[in-house]
């Protein structure tokens, strides 16, 4: 049997088209796009081609774009860059987030929470949605940021994007809006001038692009403080030589990715997938959102008295990739994720929670592969619990 | 250019008739310590070496024979020819440099003329060289007991000049009191049991024991980076590991699960004994210390031990977590064996181990199991990683 991925939330492999495309860019166009010369300008050209690729996705103007190292820089440089002002004034404020936000939100607001900011970080229901109710009281006069995600990383629970923006439009002093946006690009609809998003993050190597590689949304007329200094790049924003082959690859993979879809077969395969877990295993629960309320791309599902770790390297041994959780934290010694705990996953379903994440890649015959395999490795491990 | 480091060594000058052996081991040691530095040549003096390498390369050098074990002290030395006038102009050079270091007011001389060919004996040479020093340093003055600087100067076929002295590892040159094969499991003791022995002379192979799917490849990994770690002390290691999987899942389904971690210590000393003595080594090496688990205590220690032929050797029984601690993050282990990737092992640790097993009743729980198979196939599974320093 080929192996199967199914860790596409985690990363995604390369389209052959786009390494063959970032190949050609490193052997033939290794020119610094700030060089005058020719090779500079057709760097340079390859670089601002990628830019209106990028910002097509979003149905937003080229210049609103900014390359980064991928979504934690993008994240980094959204938040401390619009509340660094506030740190040197001395006027701090107040932010709103959420609880199940990636590490390179939580851990930016933990931060500015010891920098004297106030941070409300919104819990979640059991589907993995924040209160919009809730939401509305959290904001004061003084709060300076709102981010959400739009798609959780570890049970694809998808925000209101559009509620988050109307509330935040008719607030009588708005706040700017700011998004982590990495697991939502180029797989479901995101507008950001529709919705009022002020600052969107993105990453290519969730949708096919290379590692490395990113971008930062930025509304015209926003002002952030750079977080890098040097040669003023990106518009003065992120200084430092471009990632030429890096962009090119971002730009084609935002192109391949809108016209593709991936949402669509995401989804049946999902539904496939549950469906044969139903016909194969007992005792699983499905965490987070209904499976056609979440994200299509993205399936977290807890069986009872299993460890999640040694059921996956079970799995892998099988040739089947999936990951327990988000493979961010897993080098990390706490265990119990903290998305999981915040949707309220009961104790003997945190411990055997997988993250199934599916691909335009991913074929039905695979699911039910991946399923015969599964349902003989939850058995085995159901044998050796720890008594 | 070429610099010289001026090697001491200890416990060795006690070995009598022994003495040529333990001194070949050490030389061989200290060459392959060097090994990729450059041309580098060793040279023996009575109860020192002389290691001569390019001058760029010298502080690495240093580096790498600090670890060294038989080594007692390391100075990085200045030579000439035997010429006073040379001597007087190294001397002069060597002050120059330690007095731009820092604060320096006093210093002596020691002289040694090793070959009594040399025209001035040890005492006319302190009385003058001290006299150019201060003619040359005015500020300095001489203060035999508590000098800030003291200058060495050895006369041989070269002269050798000194000012400093860094302790060496200590110990026996790894090799010469044989080779024990260490039971090494990627947590912080093993390691650090395995380099005391290094220490003691002792050439160390491992036995890591595997438990996959159960622990995470990445356990294998830290086992893998640990040897990395222990090679420039040990010289080279070789690893051996041992599938473990069939043997804890047989354990776990056919006995009492207060019993599981006793009988599976037992096996991995079976394996470990086997593959000793497969690979010509006299001795097993644990990093057990008494009390620290319930698999160690006494009673326990007991039941392992039961199947054992060979001496263990348990050098980390009379410390302190806290101590072993201390070791660990000195030989530069502690880092890594702290990565938490072993813990799925939880599973077949069970909830209410025993702490005074019976060695009976153990005895017969493992009758059971088809022994003899399972450590047969544990043995032919095992894969072998070499490591060098």
């Amino acid at each position: 049997m080929k192996p199967v991925y199914l860790d596409n939330a985690a990363t995604t492999a390369v389209d052959p088209s786009i390494i063959e495309a970032m190949v050609r860019c490193m052997a033939k166009t290794y020119g610094n796009p700030s060089s005058a010369h020719l090779m500079g300008i057709e760097a340079e050209r390859q670089v601002e081609a990628a830019r209106t690729q990028t910002a097509d996705v979003l149905g937003a103007k080229p210049d609103t774009i900014v390359f980064t190292s991928g979504g934690t820089e993008a994240n980094n440089l959204a938040i401390r860059g619009i509340l660094d002002t506030f740190i040197e004034k001395g006027d701090q404020g107040h932010i709103v987030t959420t609880a199940i936000e990636h590490a390179s939100v939580g851990r930016v607001c933990d931060w500015l929470e010891t920098k004297g900011f106030g941070v409300t970080r919104l819990s979640v229901d059991e589907r993995g949605i924040i209160d919009l109710e809730a939401f509305k009281r959290a904001l004061r006069p003084d709060t300076r940021l709102v981010s959400i995600m739009h798609v959780n990383n570890e049970t694809g629970s998808m925000q209101p994007m559009a509620e988050i923006g109307d509330i935040l439009k008719n607030a009588s002093k708005r706040p700017l809006f700011h998004v982590d946006a990495v697991q939502s690009f180029g797989k479901y609809p995101f507008a950001p001038e529709k919705w009022g998003v002020d600052l969107a993050s993105i990453s290519a190597h969730k949708i096919h692009g290379p590692k490395g590689v990113g971008a930062l949304y930025v509304r015209k007329g926003v002002r952030l403080t750079p977080q890098s200094l040097g040669g003023g790049h990106e518009g003065g924003l992120r200084s430092g030589t471009s990632n030429v082959p890096g962009i090119v690859g971002l730009g084609m993979a935002s192109e391949l990715a809108a016209a593709r879809p991936i949402a669509e077969h995401a989804m049946a395969l999902k539904k496939y997938f549950v469906e044969c877990v139903r016909d194969a295993i007992t005792d699983f629960r499905i965490n987070g959102p209904g499976i056609e309320e979440g994200a299509a791309h993205i399936l977290n599902i807890g069986f009872k008295s299993v460890k999640g770790e040694v059921l996956a390297n079970m799995l892998s041994q099988q040739g089947v990739y999936i990951s327990t959780g988000s493979a961010c934290s897993q080098r990390q010694r706490t265990h119990a994720s903290h998305v999981l705990q915040a949707i309220g996953v009961p104790r003997d379903y945190v411990d055997g929670s997988l993250r199934v994440s599916f691909s335009i890649y991913n074929t039905t015959e695979e699911i039910g592969e991946s399923v015969e395999i599964l349902k003989y490795c939850v058995n085995k491990v159901r044998m050796f619990v720890r008594r | 250019m070429e610099s010289v480091i001026l090697l001491r060594y200890g416990e060795i000058h006690l070995k009598g008739l022994n003495r040529p052996f333990f001194e070949g081991c050490l030389v061989d040691n200290i060459k392959s310590a060097l090994k990729g530095i450059g041309p580098v040549t060793v040279t023996r003096g009575r109860g020192r070496f002389f290691v001569h390498c390019p001058a760029a390369h010298a502080e690495e050098a240093m580096e790498r024979l600090s670890r060294v074990f038989g080594l007692i002290s390391l100075s990085p030395a200045s030579v000439c020819e035997r010429d006073m006038a040379a001597i007087e102009e190294k001397a002069v050079e060597l002050v120059e440099k330690r007095l731009k270091r820092g604060e320096t007011r006093t210093f002596r001389m020691s002289c040694r003329r090793a070959d009594k060919q040399f025209s001035m004996d040890s005492m006319e040479m302190n009385r003058h060289l001290g006299g150019v020093i201060l003619g040359a340093f005015p500020d300095l003055t001489v203060d035999l007991d508590h000098a800030d600087i003291d200058l060495h100067v050895e006369v041989r076929e070269q002269v050798y000049l000194y000012t400093e002295t860094i302790r060496g590892a200590g110990g026996m040159p790894v090799g010469s009191g044989g080779k024990a094969m260490l039971l090494l499991s990627g947590g912080i003791d093993s390691p650090v049991a395995g380099w005391m022995m290094a220490k003691r002379g002792l050439s160390i192979e491992g036995v890591h024991f595997h438990s996959f799917p159960y622990t995470s490849e990445r356990a294998r990994d830290k086992v893998y980076d640990l040897c990395r770690r222990l090679a420039p002390w040990c010289g080279h290691i070789r690893l051996h590991v041992a599938p473990f999987t069939e043997i804890q899942e047989s354990i776990y389904q056919q006995c009492p699960h207060e019993e599981l971690v006793l009988i599976m210590r037992r096996f991995m000393m079976r394996i470990a004994q086997r593959t000793a003595e497969a690979n010509g080594a006299g001795a097993l090496v644990t990093g057990e210390s008494v009390g620290q688990v319930a698999s160690q205590t006494l009673e326990s220690i007991t039941v392992t031990n039961d199947v054992a032929k060979m001496p263990v050797f348990r050098p980390l029984i009379g410390l302190d977590k806290v101590e072993i601690m201390d070791i660990a993050r000195r030989i530069d282990t502690y880092e890594t064996s702290i990565q938490p990737y072993e813990d799925c092992c939880t599973i077949f640790t069970p909830k209410h181990p025993l702490t005074r097993p019976n060695l009976g009743r153990i005895v017969r729980s493992e009758e059971k199991l088809d022994v003899e198979g399972l450590v047969g196939r544990a043995i032919e599974g095992i894969e072998i990683e070499e490591f060098s320093q």
